[in-house]
């Protein structure tokens, strides 16, 4: 997985609530077994003129030139909900996209986020909406800077903490393997089960 | 100390407590559909980590297939064919099981799952998936998760989880007729949002819930995604010990009486703690159907679209606008007298034998309104034979309605097939989302009997003038 750093980038504003992964990425655009080629399809329903084209639609805030090199995604309320889709980070990711603030998360995105890197922020309603509002005045003057060792996002010369389990921050920091870290428990999972298997054995099945 | 029910199967699976809130938990069971699961099982080959419990996989083709009679491998779903043929290779190379295209036992993974004895009272079970909450119905711990986490879950049989909190949402009463599961969680979503269980493992009680039949309970414990929460569940009773005995995969002879005392045991103690309680009066409670893009956006079939000149929260109301905007319809509209272009009964919500047999109850000797194009699609194929059996696939063909195979079908627009651009589909579905149906096609979610009464008269219906007076 990849290691977060700091940086100091455009934000865009997309302060709509309950984004929900469909519309980050529709399952029509999912065509390859791949984690490659989604940033194409980032949003496309919105993006797009006709429902499969490629023609971009001005009124969309990502097909703004000032946005173009945006790194950072602000949003409304419940960002991510609905489908679990680990594409939706993928693409996000392709994008250019490294962290995403907003009030609140859906559940199975916001563990996709830590899983891949990508980091996602959590901050109150009024902040979220001072920062789209710096951003939506002058998105240049106003870059945004997102320490996570430090825990802060300054713009504007504001300056926000946000919380984030040790956990997750350790994972982001270190980009460590999960499955790496967890086979290197193997012994003790191999003993749970042994003893569990005693007192469930109808949750055990062969092959 | 009192403990609640999802409090006991976290415990009972605790491997280890890794610190800040975070445990490996023992994973029971995992299920892979060829949507999400291939990416999984390939990132897995490429890195050489074999599956740690084989046996403990399931492989399911529900989402990509054609559910049109006849079918093979070929998909209308754009590069589909390769979702369908690189689980069934990834599934033959890592000896798991897979229910395939043909086999008795295929259809929608949630479905599936509970009608195979796959899912059981006190299990964990992980699917990358948000509807695998759908089971905790059983009494499971059953929570959708993304590829990376179920290649975590095949290649550990654990998975490092940040434990959730605890609710619990009490329905108190009994339903009316022409009240289903389907509305009470519509119900409960509008009344506190779609994130209203955030971060929560959601335990359904009361009468209501106990009251309700199993098939129904996994109609409301699917949608507690849908409420934002970690996942549903509801204690194991004599309706569960009843459904789940002698199903493929449940304990046999020699194991049964020893499972049936340990499920005795998955219940929240009396004056057991939770994070966060709930109780609502069931009694009240109208058939509903959603009006927006969300699924809060929901209300009793009678009412009128709300104006969002009246809503107070900033957000709230510019959702409102957008809705009302993508969904054609305004302030005061009548739900009621919306006519519509669609209607679809399946999904893992809503596409099991009881909810198949409401819908024909209703369909019986009446046609569907001319111009609406009306689909039934079983959720598993044992589902279909089972209604073919009982003839009510005669009923819903007589009605009007196109009869298929098995698979999550038009529940979801993946490129192939799906309603019309901007049509107006009632559909048992979970969700509502901008083009979830078909390009920039318009929901609205409702139970298995208001979308048969919405399709016979061509405009959403009010089931309950069907019931009144039929027995
Ligand atoms: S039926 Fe619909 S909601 Fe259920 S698993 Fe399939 S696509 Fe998802």
């Amino acid at each position: 997985m990849k290691r977060f750093e700091d940086i100091t980038a455009v934000a865009a504003p997309l302060m709509r609530n309950n984004i929900d992964t469909d519309a980050i990425i529709p399952s029509r655009e999912i065509s390859g077994i791949s984690k490659a080629g989604l940033g194409e399809a980032l949003f496309a329903g919105w993006r797009y003129g006709e429902p499969g084209s490629r023609k971009p639609r001005a009124d969309f805030i990502l097909n703004r030139a000032e946005y173009a090199d945006a790194q950072v995604l602000l949003a409304g309320e419940n960002f991510g909900c609905g489908s679990s889709r680990e594409h939706a980070v993928w693409a996000l990711q392709e994008w250019g996209f490294r962290a995403v603030i907003a009030p609140s998360f859906g559940a199975i995105f916001y563990a996709n986020c830590i899983q891949n890197g990508l980091l996602p922020v959590v901050l109150d309603r009024v902040a979220v909406a001072h920062l789209a509002e710096l951003s939506a005045q002058n998105p240049d003057k106003n870059l945004l800077a997102l320490s996570l060792s430090k825990q802060t996002v300054m713009a504007g010369g504001e300056e926000f903490g946000f919380s984030l389990s040790a956990t997750h921050k350790k994972m982001l920091l270190t980009g460590q393997d999960q499955i790496a870290l967890t086979l290197e428990l193997r012994a003790q999972i191999l003993e749970f089960q042994k003893k569990d298997r005693r007192n469930r054995p109808w949750a055990y099945l062969q092959a | 100390m009192a403990r609640c029910l999802f409090e006991k199967i976290w415990q009972a699976h605790e491997v280890a407590d890794l610190g800040d809130g975070v445990s490996l938990i023992l994973v029971d069971r995992v299920l892979l559909h060829e949507r999400t699961g291939p990416i999984a099982l390939e990132n897995l080959k490429t890195a050489g980590r074999p599956v740690a419990n084989p046996g403990h996989v399931f492989c399911i083709l529900d989402h990509i297939v054609d559910t049109l009679p006849g079918r093979g491998d070929a998909t209308r779903v754009p590069g589909g064919t390769k979702f369908i043929t690189a689980l069934r290779e990834a599934a033959g190379q890592a000896g798991l099981t897979l229910f395939d295209i043909g086999d008795p036992r295929q259809g929608i993974t949630h479905v599936v799952s509970t009608e195979q004895g796959i899912a059981l009272p006190g299990l964990t079970i992980v699917c990358p998936d948000s509807h695998t909450c759908t089971q905790g119905a059983l009494g499971a711990l059953a929570w959708g998760i993304g590829s990376s986490e179920a290649e975590h879950a095949l290649a550990t049989g654990t998975l490092r989880v940040d434990k959730p909190k605890t609710m619990r949402v009490t329905f108190g009463g009994a339903l009316q007729s022409g009240v289903t599961a389907k509305d009470m969680i519509l119900a409960l979503i509008a009344k506190f949002s779609a994130a209203g269980a955030r971060g929560h493992a959601l335990e359904f009680a009361g009468e209501a819930v106990m009251g309700l039949d199993m098939e129904a309970r996994m109609t409301l414990c699917n949608m507690a995604v849908e409420f934002g929460a970690f996942t549903g569940l509801i204690a194991p009773d004599q309706k569960t010990l009843d459904y789940v005995k002698g199903r493929p995969y449940a304990p046999g002879e020699g194991d049964y009486d020893r499972a049936v005392r340990a499920w005795g045991q998955l219940a929240s103690d009396p004056g057991a703690k939770f994070d966060l309680e709930i109780s609502l009066d069931a009694t009240s409670f109208a058939p509903m159907v959603t009006w927006g893009t969300s699924p809060q956006q929901a209300m009793p079939v009678d009412g009128r679209v709300p104006d969002p000149g009246a809503e107070n929260n900033e957000d709230q109301k510019s959702s409102m606008i957008r809705a009302q905007d993508y969904m054609a319809l305004g302030p005061g509209t009548a739900l009621t007298d919306l006519s519509i272009d669609g209607a679809f009964i399946g999904s893992c919500t809503n596409s099991r034998i009881s909810d198949l047999r409401r819908a024909a109850r209703i369909l019986q000797g009446r046609k569907v309104a001319a111009g609406v194009r009306a689909i039934c699609v079983p959720g598993s194929t044992r589902v279909k034979s089972q209604a073919e059996a009982e003839g009510l696939d005669r009923i819903f063909l007589d009605a009007g309605f196109e009869w298929r195979e098995s698979g999550c079908s038009m529940c979801f627009f993946a490129g192939g097939e799906s309603f019309g651009y901007r049509d107006r589909v009632v559909t048992s579905t979970n969700r509502n989302f901008e083009s979830r149906q078909g390009p920039e096609t318009r929901s609205h979610l409702a139970s298995p009997e208001t979308v048969a009464a919405s399709a016979i008269e061509g405009r959403i219906a009010d089931v309950r003038k069907y019931l009144s007076g039929a027995k």
